[in-house]
Order: structure tokens, then C-alpha cells, then sequence
């Protein structure tokens, strides 16, 4: 078997400490980690558990009004807070929109902004791969790379990040609170993941052993709570990444968008935030023209990767289809299909609530 | 007494029973093949190869074996002697195989070593420590590869051209005339239960357990390799966890029993979910060009149907996707023709309706574009080129209730009043809606059973056959039929299956076992019931005594006179005067040839499908689909309608969702697991309807049986695919429907 050391810390501060080792993996839900490790793309020498540690599984409101979310808060849990979901309905919807229900029930806030990318010879150990493999090349150029990225790429990875829930966080300035042997630090959740570059191994910032212990949305992000969509285009109605997707959030006041948040999903290595989009619209009439011209803007440096350049217009429609949902107002009650164009389920008979 | 009469009277035929086996399903026991664990069983994992063409150069053995738990490892310098060369294909329906019989590679994950060890996970762990090294050779995998040529034959040997008629008169004289390509993707078997055997030898003796769709079959492939007798092969094959065509043969398990020959002991072997993309077969990838010819009034005046499709380099499955066009519409001139490429893939093979599912969505979506053409409705267009005949031959059809399941599906889908162009429904999301429509038919085939049927003294029954549960519903069906053979409650009977030791029931394919094991069932518990009788007449003391020329019917366990049921015995009282246990009836079943030659033998059906489509992000869901089918007698409706439930959402996911997506430059199969391999999920299939459309068939066999197993895959992709257009406006060709066939509209 594949032996590899199993530590279950008590602490943060051990956690860190058995994180010292090179080779070492923090162990969330495994539910991308252990994947991996059974095709052998992961081969960590140390198992760090987090499960057991104490603390990091609370969604607390701050004084102020900010939300801090630990890394082990579970994405069914944190989506299911009324509370949470109220405040942060995008956020909600995105995360509902991921996965299968039996996934995000185990898969943690933490695991979630750390996988890895679903680019298929990034999984494949017989292929070239930059990030799997620093200088082996990308057999993603010239493969079917349809779902590959079309913004901050370069020719050393073109891989996307796949998460849908760190599209709304991004859009919303979350922050990501990190632990290490060098202590404690914050960093903008925007500057958390890294663009390939010519490093494309690098995927984030945390250095070795760093622990997110959490996410904090600050208090000005329910600001947009009257207002605040994600849209997701999958390749199914459920159970798939997105092709594209979008958070979009506008504080609207007289008819006018005071302020807007955008930020799109499955474009790039990391979620990708519009802020020139997001600043054309401040001042503008929420409608369709603004919606059109701040997904230009938006999209404005994209260029395909591969195959992929209808990715480019279906980025800029799922822009716009996200902030004319925005100005339409939150629904009460999240759709019964998240984030899907079937929201509705018009047709469907026999099917209550949420079916996801 | 007509078998339909009898049959209708204290008989479960016809019956929703629910399924005898479901308990067991969902309580965990019934026990599939891989959870066997004999004492003393190793586990062997294989180890594939990641090119797809050229040789291993190199394997670290060494570093296996020196692997904590592992045991032994099986490459071609080890591997057991087997008494056939792999590549023989003596036993019908086989392949050429791979087991280990040299360094060659012939396709991306093949077999190219067993790693035996004490423990699942050293088992693999060893087969990932044998890092390989390869001789690599450059590849062709797709329908462009060069050195096309013309088969002879294809699907299981279908002569690859025929022709009815002048089909370019047909064209030149036809007032609308199409000409379109359609492709389908390269699909892979994916059954929820991988293949997988636990095998163990004892001397000579081999006993199996192994998931199958031929016992007999198997059975007989085992022998052949082994250089064994068949009757000291034990196959257990209780439960099947889908087989869809993929379990008919032993497959890669083969290397199991090696596995177990090399060591001593016994050893389960298991394929992976990625494994299953490689040595199980698969449905090839087709480019289908059709030409249709129509007069001003919408009469089709010729089908040209031409297949271009893949095989491996080392044997030969042609898809038979051109088949469709000979049977399902009138046209005065029809040609199906085919050329192939060979590839560096494992050989395709078997799955479910092949030919006739990849055949059907070309047809259906020529016909849908023809019926544009012509301004036509699409329903109304199909019945103007209704089949009385089978077109190709001329022959009548033994039954064909075609037109009631257009009438019904139109009726319960509420086809009425569709608007002839696209683009023109919306709901009141603004979201696009189509209708589209597809013709479904499948053949009815017969293979050979046989079975054995018992009354005995205390009244109860027992009735044997080697027949296969796959999930549709065999145990039941069968009891039901055995059951009603011998004139008995269905709990009166022991109904014995799913092992080789039992008389052999033919295969589980061609959507014929109903109808060849049932008649072999129905047959020999005739047989009992008919020497019963005889007891029973010839004797004196019997109220049935001499009632020989009015007739004795089973009934409740008696039997009875026909003109008067009041006058019987019970069967126990007839075989206790007679100081018999038991009495014994034998029964086969097989195609007949006479009938065959004078009907045309199909089971039909339309598919009705709704879709949604959003305007500006493309994305389809199907949210309404309602299948009307005619199939003959229907022995279990709850189960015929999840066959038809079943068949429809695999094509619903043919024409949106599956296909294997291969890097071109290594033949490797890129996305081989089931998050990215997508079918539909619940999600995607909110409202799924099949209607059961009563047809008696006196001539297709002694049941009036045809067989459901596969006619709902074949209309349902193309009523999609026609919904897709009617919805948007945008005809797709290349399927699975993708995102990026809407990005521009
Ligand atoms: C079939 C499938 C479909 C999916 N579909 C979607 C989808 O549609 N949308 C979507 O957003 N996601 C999707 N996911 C991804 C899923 O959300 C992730 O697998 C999950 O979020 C990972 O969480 P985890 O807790 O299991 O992380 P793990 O698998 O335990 O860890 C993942 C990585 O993060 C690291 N890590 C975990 N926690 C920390 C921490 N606190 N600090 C530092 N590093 C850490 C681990 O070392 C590892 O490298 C899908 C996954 C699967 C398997
Ligand atoms: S795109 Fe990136 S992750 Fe994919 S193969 Fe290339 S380098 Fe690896």
C-alpha cells in the first residue's frame, strides 16, 4: 500500500508544527485529496487530519457585522445557515450549485479554496503537466481543452480553478486568514490564488505548512443582499462544473446602481474578479445596455486557450445573466435548482423544494 | 385451449409483480460477484498500459514484489498456459482477447501485468510500483485515420451493403431532397457493477463467481482456454449489476482465473471505474451520411444511408448503424452501405441497441429535417411513410401496432397543435421550447434455452433454467412465466436461475431472454403438465379419467376438464395414486427459422420529447419525455416500463451528455470516470413517461413476445435531437449536444 504517515493534531499550533515536514498534505474531507492520492497526481508522506481540531468549524458574526467562516465549516452546513444564506444569498446559491448533495455535506470551506484544478492531464500522471510536474510541459495545448481558460493564462498552464463557491467570496472582498510557523496572516481572497505565470505549481499563496484556519466576509458584503445572484452554465442540470459562471451583487439606490460586484468563475486559475466592469456600472441605470457593456469590459482581455473561444461570449452572457438577476431582486427562497437556467423547474411535476 | 387463453386465467402474466429479488437489493444481501471472499482469496489488481500502441519495454517486477503483501506477479514470462491462443474466437460472440500472451500493446489500457497480493491495497500499490517503460508507436483513433476500407460484414455478420430499389432515381426524381452527416461519439460500457470475478480452482475443477449475460456461453470460452470439460466449470451469476452487452463473455477476467492458476489460491479480481475504458468493449464512434428523397406530398422516394465507423486494428465489430433504415420506413428505394477505419482501441463490441441506437438518431434526425423540408408535421410525415411491409424485403410484419403508440404518446404528450417552425414556443421563463419526435424499433430475436420444469408430490413446482438477472427484472418475470407453466401461484414454485449447473437458458442479449428462456420455461412446464395429464386420463380412478379428447386444463394446482372445471384433481392426489414423486417436463426454445422467412419480427414505439433550451446560454434540459412502445405480450409491466424508463435516459444521455473524450495524440481515454464521463442525473430527467401499447403477436414466438430490453434507446436521442431543433432552431449533427452549437446563435 501506499504508505504515507496519518497525524491527527489537537491544536492549530500542532497542526502547524507536523505541517513543518516537506511532503506533509492537510487532510480536510479528502474529498479531493484522497482522489487524487488513489491516482497517484498526490503522494503526501504525511496525513495532517483536521478534523479533530478544535475551533475551526464555526460560522461567527463579529462585532461589526463581519462573518468569519472556520476552514472545516462543512459547505452543506454553511449554505443551510438561515442566517448566513440571508446575509449572503450568492454565496448560498453558489455553493449549492456545486458537487452532489453527498459531496458538499463532507467537503470543507478550507478543501474548497484549495483544490486542485479538474484539467484532465493535470490528473492523468502519464501526461505532461506543468503544475503536476514543474517543466514537463502542458499536454493541455493541442488536447480537447474546451473548458480550459480563457483569462490569465499562459502558455504553461492553461488550467482553470474550479470552485464556484470562491466566485461570490472573491466578489464579496473576503479575506483568507492564515496560520504558519510564521505566525499569523490575512490575505484578500483576490490575491490568494496565483495565474500560472511560468510557475503554474504555485497555485496560491500560502507558503509550505501554511493552515487557512478561515474565510471572512466583511460587513459591508451583506450590503448586497437585496441583490445578489450566481449564475452557473454546467453541461448537466446538476453535478457538474461550471462551464462559465457568475456572482454578480449591486447595491442599487433611486434606480441607479451605487455600487456593483462581479466576478466570474471557470475562466481562469483563480476566480476571477471584474472590478472595470464593476466600476462602469457605478452610477448606471441597472439595465441591459450596463449589463452588455460591463460584461465587454469584463471579458475585454480574454482570448481562447484552445478550442475554447465560445467560452469567451458564454462568459459574457452568464456576466449578464447574473447581474440581470441581481437587479431583479433576490428570491426569497433560493430557486430549487441554484444558479441553474432552470431555476424554475416549470414542467417538472412531482418535485418540492430544493432538488440538487 | 390457445396458450393465450390459458394464460389469461389465475395466471400473474401480465402482472405488475414486484420484484422477487428486491428485498435482497435493498437490504444488501443479494450477493453480487465481487462480494465473495473464500477463505484463503488474494486480491489481483491489473495493471494497464497507458500507451496505446507499441510494446512494454520494461516492468519493475522486482519492486512489486518486494512490495510489502504482494504475492506474485503475473506478466507474459509467468502467465499460466492456456490451451487456445487469446485471439481464437471459436465460441460465438467472442473476441480476441488479452492475457498477457506477449509484450504487445494494441490499445490504452490494456492488461499488461496481474499484481496478486494479501491485500486490496497492496495489490495496487504493487501494480503502481511496476512504473512501466514503454516502445512506443505512433497512433490513429478517429473516424479520419487512414486505409479506410469496406467490410464484408457487419454488426454480427449483417451483409455491410444492401439495396432495395434504385435509390439515385429516387433522389433524382425526388422533389425535396436532403443530404446531412451526422456523428456520435465514442461511448464506453459503464455499468454500475465493474467487471469482476472471484475464481477458484481446485484441481482441475474451476469455480467461478462472475457476473455474466452467457453462463453457457462462458462456460464454454472458460473450457476452451483451459483445456477443461465445461461441466467442471461452476458459474455462480446470481445478480448482474447491468451488462448492457459488455458481460456476455468472459471478459478481462480471464486474467482472474490465471491469477488464481498461478498462485494456488483463490483470487478476486475487479476492474476499476477507469479500467472498464479500456478491454470491455465499447460502441464505436460513427460518421453517418444520409440522402432522403421525398416527393412534393412528403412520400420518401429514397434512403441512402452510409456508416463510416471504427474498428480495432486486431479485430473486427462493425457498429451496424445503416440497419435501422431497412425496416422502419416505406420507401421505394433504399441503400445502407459502410466503410470503416481501424483504430488503436480496444475492439468495440456489444451495447445496448448497437446499430440500432446509433442508427436511430441519423434516421430520426434526416427524417425530422426531411419533414422541414417538406412543411410537413413531424408525426404526420412518419405516418405518410408508414412501413406496411418491412420496406427492404417486402415481408408483412408479424405484428406492428405502430400506429397506436404514435396515436397514444401524441395523445398523453399532448402533441396537438405544435407549431411547424422553430423558435416559436417559450415558457414563462422565457426559456425555448421544442418538441421533437423519434421512431423507435428494435428486432425481436430468439438465441436457444432450454429448461426444465418438476411438479411434485406435495404440490409444489420447480422450474430450472440458467437464466441471467441483470436488473431487469428476470427473477420475477421468469418465476411468473414458470409459474403460470405449471399452473401454480408464483409461491408454489421454486424457480432456480443464475448458475451454469442448470439448464442452459441461452444468453441475456439481443433484448430476446424473455422470449427464448421464457419459451423454454413455458415449454417444459407444458411438458409436466402434459405428462401429468396423461397420468391422470389413463386412470380409471381419476375424475379426469378419459377426458383426453375434451381437454384438461392446470388451473390453482389441478388439473381440470375444459368443459367443466368442477371436475379435477389436485396435481398432489394424481401423483400420490400413481406412487409418484414427481413428474418432469423438459422444454427448448429457439428462433424458427420458417417464421423468421415469412415476417418481419420488430418491436416499435414513438418517443415524444420536450425540451427547454435558455436563449442565451444554450444550456438544454429534456423536461418531458413520454415513450408509447409495442412490444407483444408484456409479462410484467413495472418491469417492462423501467426497461423502457432505462433505455430512454441512456438516450437522452446519448443525444446531450456521453461520449469518451480520447487524446487524439495517445488514445487514451481522458475523461474515464464517472464525474466527467457525464450521464444524466436525476436532474436531468424530471419527467420520464412509457405507455404500454397492447399488441398480440401470434407468429413472433409461442409467448407473443418481442423484447424491451433496448427499444428505448433507439427515437428517444433523435426525438431529442429534433426537440433541440424545433426549440432553437439550430440543427445539431454532432452529438452529444454541445454548448458551443449555440454560442453563435
Ligand atoms: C465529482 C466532484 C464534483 C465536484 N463538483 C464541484 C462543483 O461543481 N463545484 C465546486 O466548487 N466544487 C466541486 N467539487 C469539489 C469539491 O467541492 C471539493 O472536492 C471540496 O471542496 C474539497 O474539500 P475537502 O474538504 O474535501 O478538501 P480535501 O480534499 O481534504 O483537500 C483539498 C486540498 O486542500 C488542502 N486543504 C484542505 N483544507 C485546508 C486548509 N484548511 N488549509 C490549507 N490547505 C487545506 C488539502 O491539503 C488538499 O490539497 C467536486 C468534487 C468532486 C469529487
Ligand atoms: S493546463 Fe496546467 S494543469 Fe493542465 S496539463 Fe497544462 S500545466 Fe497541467
Amino acid at each position: 500500500m501506499n504508505r504515507f504517515e496519518y497525524i491527527r493534531p489537537r491544536s492549530v499550533a500542532e497542526a502547524v508544527a507536523a505541517a513543518a515536514i516537506p511532503g506533509s498534505a492537510y487532510l480536510a474531507a479528502g474529498t479531493n485529496l484522497l482522489d487524487l492520492m488513489k491516482i497517484g497526481v498526490a503522494r503526501p508522506g504525511r496525513l495532517i487530519d483536521l478534523n479533530h481540531l478544535p475551533g475551526l468549524d464555526a460560522i461567527e458574526t463579529l462585532p461589526g457585522g463581519a462573518v468569519r467562516i472556520g476552514a472545516q465549516v462543512r459547505n452543506a452546513e454553511l449554505a443551510h445557515d438561515p442566517e448566513f444564506a440571508r446575509r449572503f444569498p450568492a454565496v448560498a446559491e453558489a455553493l449549492l450549485s456545486g458537487a452532489s448533495a453527498q459531496l458538499r455535506n463532507a467537503a470543507t470551506v478550507g478543501g474548497n479554496l484549495m483544490q486542485r484544478t479538474r484539467c484532465a492531464w493535470f490528473q492523468d500522471t502519464a501526461s505532461a503537466c506543468n503544475r503536476r510536474e514543474p517543466g514537463t510541459g502542458c499536454d493541455a495545448l493541442g488536447g480537447e481543452n474546451r473548458m480550459h481558460a480563457v483569462l490569465g493564462w499562459s502558455e504553461h498552464c492553461i488550467a482553470t480553478h474550479p470552485s464556484d463557491f470562491c466566485v461570490p467570496l472573491v466578489a464579496l472582498d473576503a479575506v483568507v486568514e492564515i496560520e504558519g510557523a510564521g505566525g499569523r496572516r490575512d490575505i484578500p481572497l483576490a490575491d490568494f490564488h496565483l495565474l500560472p505565470g511560468t510557475t503554474p505549481e504555485r497555485e496560491s499563496v500560502l507558503a509550505p505548512g501554511e493552515l487557512v484556519i478561515a474565510v471572512r466576509l466583511p460587513a459591508e458584503a451583506a450590503g448586497f443582499a437585496a441583490h445578489a445572484r450566481y449564475a452557473k452554465l454546467r453541461e448537466r442540470t446538476s453535478y457538474a462544473f461550471a462551464v462559465v459562471s457568475a456572482a454578480a451583487g449591486l447595491r442599487i439606490a433611486n434606480g441607479r446602481i451605487v455600487e456593483a460586484r462581479l466576478a466570474l468563475g471557470g475562466v481562469a486559475a483563480k476566480p476571477w474578479r471584474a472590478e472595470a466592469a464593476e466600476a462602469s456600472l457605478a452610477g448606471a441605470a441597472p439595465d441591459a445596455d450596463a449589463f452588455r457593456r460591463a460584461a465587454e469590459i469584463a471579458m475585454a482581455e480574454a482570448k481562447p486557450s484552445g478550442d475554447n473561444a465560445f467560452k469567451i461570449e458564454l462568459a459574457r452572457r452568464i456576466a449578464i445573466r447574473a447581474l440581470t438577476q441581481a437587479a431583479a431582486g433576490t428570491p426569497d427562497r433560493l430557486p430549487a435548482l441554484p444558479a441553474s437556467s432552470f431555476a424554475s423547474n416549470a414542467g417538472a411535476p412531482n418535485m418540492g423544494g430544493l432538488h440538487v | 385451449m390457445s396458450d393465450v387463453q390459458r394464460m389469461r386465467h389465475g395466471s400473474s402474466i401480465g402482472l405488475p409483480v414486484t420484484r422477487r429479488d428486491g428485498h435482497d437489493k435493498v437490504t444488501g444481501q443479494a450477493r453480487f460477484a465481487a462480494d465473495n471472499h473464500p477463505t484463503g482469496m488474494l486480491y489481483a489488481v491489473l495493471a494497464t498500459s497507458r500507451i496505446a500502441r507499441g510494446r512494454v519495454a520494461f516492468l519493475d517486477v522486482a519492486a512489486a514484489r518486494a512490495h510489502v503483501g504482494v504475492v506474485e506477479v503475473m506478466v507474459p514470462g509467468n502467465r499460466p498456459a492456456l490451451a487456445i491462443h487469446p485471439d481464437d474466437k471459436s465460441v460465438p460472440f467472442s473476441f480476441k482477447m488479452d492475457l498477457l500472451q506477449d509484450d504487445r500493446v494494441r490499445y490504452a489500457g490494456q492488461s499488461i501485468a496481474v499484481v496478486i497480493a494479501e491485500t486490496l491495497e497492496a495489490a495496487t500499490e504493487g501494480a503502481a510500483l511496476l512504473a512501466p517503460r514503454y516502445a512506443a508507436e505512433a497512433v490513429e483513433v478517429t473516424l479520419d485515420a487512414p486505409g479506410a476500407f469496406v467490410p464484408e460484414t457487419v454488426g454480427v455478420g449483417a451483409p455491410a451493403e444492401q439495396r432495395h430499389g434504385d435509390v439515385e432515381a429516387g433522389l433524382d426524381h425526388a422533389a425535396h431532397r436532403i443530404e446531412t452527416t451526422y456523428e456520435t461519439p465514442l461511448q464506453f460500457h459503464n455499468a454500475m457493477e465493474p467487471h469482476g470475478i472471484v475464481a477458484a480452482w481446485d484441481g482441475d475443477a474451476l469455480s467461478i463467481d462472475m457476473p455474466t449475460q452467457g453462463l453457457a456461453l462462458t462456460q464454454m470460452r472458460i473450457a476452451a482456454f483451459f483445456g477443461i470439460r465445461m461441466e467442471d466449470i461452476h458459474i455462480r451469476s446470481p445478480f448482474i449489476g447491468g451488462g448492457f452487452g459488455s458481460k456476455l463473455l468472459a471478459g478481462p477476467q480471464v486474467l482472474g482465473i490465471l491469477a488464481a492458476k498461478l498462485v494456488g489460491r483463490p483470487v478476486k479480481l475487479v476492474l476499476t471505474r477507469a479500467q472498464m475504458y479500456g478491454p470491455v468493449t465499447h460502441r464505436s464512434a460513427t460518421r453517418q451520411s444520409l440522402r432522403l428523397g421525398a416527393a412534393a406530398d412528403g412520400q420518401l422516394t429514397a434512403i441512402d444511408h452510409h456508416v463510416r465507423t471504427a474498428t480495432s486494428r486486431h479485430d473486427d465489430f462493425l457498429e451496424p448503424s445503416g440497419g435501422i433504415s431497412h425496416s422502419l420506413y416505406a420507401s421505394p428505394a433504399i441503400a445502407t452501405t459502410a466503410d470503416a477505419v481501424r483504430l488503436d482501441t480496444g475492439t468495440p463490441g456489444f451495447m445496448r441497441g448497437p446499430g440500432e441506437a446509433s442508427g436511430s438518431i441519423a434516421l430520426e434526425s434526416a427524417m425530422d429535417e426531411m419533414a422541414a423540408a417538406c412543411g410537413i408535421d413531424p408525426l404526420e410525415f412518419r405516418l405518410r411513410n408508414y412501413a406496411e411491409v418491412e420496406p427492404i424485403t417486402g415481408k408483412p410484419f408479424s405484428s406492428k401496432a405502430l400506429r397506436d403508440c404514435y396515436a397514444q404518446g401524441a395523445t398523453t404528450f399532448g402533441w396537438a397543435g405544435r407549431p411547424l417552425a422553430p423558435r416559436q414556443m417559450r415558457d414563462a421563463d422565457g426559456l425555448l421550447v421544442g418538441w421533437g419526435l423519434g421512431t423507435a424499433i428494435f428486432p425481436a430475436m430468439m438465441f436457444q434455452a432450454e429448461a426444465r420444469a418438476v411438479l411434485r408430490r406435495d404440490g409444489t413446482g420447480l422450474v430450472e433454467a440458467g437464466i441471467h438477472d441483470m436488473g431487469q427484472g428476470a427473477w420475477t418475470a421468469f418465476a411468473q412465466i414458470a409459474a403460470d407453466s405449471l399452473g401454480l401461484d408464483i409461491d408454489q414454485v421454486e424457480f432456480r436461475g443464475g448458475r451454469s449447473d442448470l439448464p442452459n437458458a441461452g444468453i441475456a442479449g439481443g433484448s430476446g431472454h424473455t422470449a427464448t428462456a421464457g419459451g423454454a420455461i413455458h415449454a417444459a412446464g407444458g411438458q409436466a403438465i402434459a405428462r401429468l395429464t396423461e397420468l391422470a386420463v389413463a386412470d380409471p380412478r381419476s375424475p379426469l379419467f378419459g377426458a383426453g379428447n375434451v381437454g384438461v386444463v392446470a388451473r390453482d394446482g389441478r388439473l381440470v376438464r375444459w368443459d367443466d372445471e368442477s371436475r379435477g384433481e389436485t396435481y398432489g392426489d394424481i401423483l400420490a395414486r400413481a406412487g409418484l414423486d414427481m413428474v418432469e417436463g423438459q422444454g427448448s426454445a429457439a428462433a424458427d427459422q420458417a417464421t423468421a422467412e415469412q415476417y418481419s419480427l420488430h418491436a416499435h414505439g414513438a418517443v415524444f420529447a420536450e425540451v427547454k433550451v435558455d436563449p442565451e446560454l444554450g444550456q438544454v434540459r429534456v423536461t418531458r419525455l413520454v415513450g408509447a412502445f409495442a412490444a407483444g405480450r408484456i409479462i410484467n409491466p413495472r418491469m417492462v416500463r423501467s426497461q423502457y424508463y432505462g433505455g430512454m435516459i441512456w438516450g437522452l444521455s446519448f443525444a446531450l451528455h456521453e461520449h469518451a473524450a480520447m487524446d487524439v495524440r495517445t488514445g487514451r481515454v481522458m475523461n474515464a470516470d464517472l464525474a466527467e464521463y457525464r450521464v444524466p442525473v436525476n436532474a436531468d430527467v424530471p419527467s420520464v413517461e412509457a405507455i404500454l401499447v397492447e399488441e398480440e403477436d401470434p407468429h413472433v414466438n409461442a409467448l407473443g413476445i418481442k423484447g424491451v430490453g433496448e427499444i428505448g434507446i433507439t427515437g428517444t436521442a433523435g426525438a431529442i435531437a429534433n426537440a433541440v431543433w424545433h426549440a432553437t432552431g439550430v440543427r445539431v449533427r454532432k452529438f452529444p449536444i454541445a454548448l458551443e452549437a449555440f454560442s453563435g446563435a
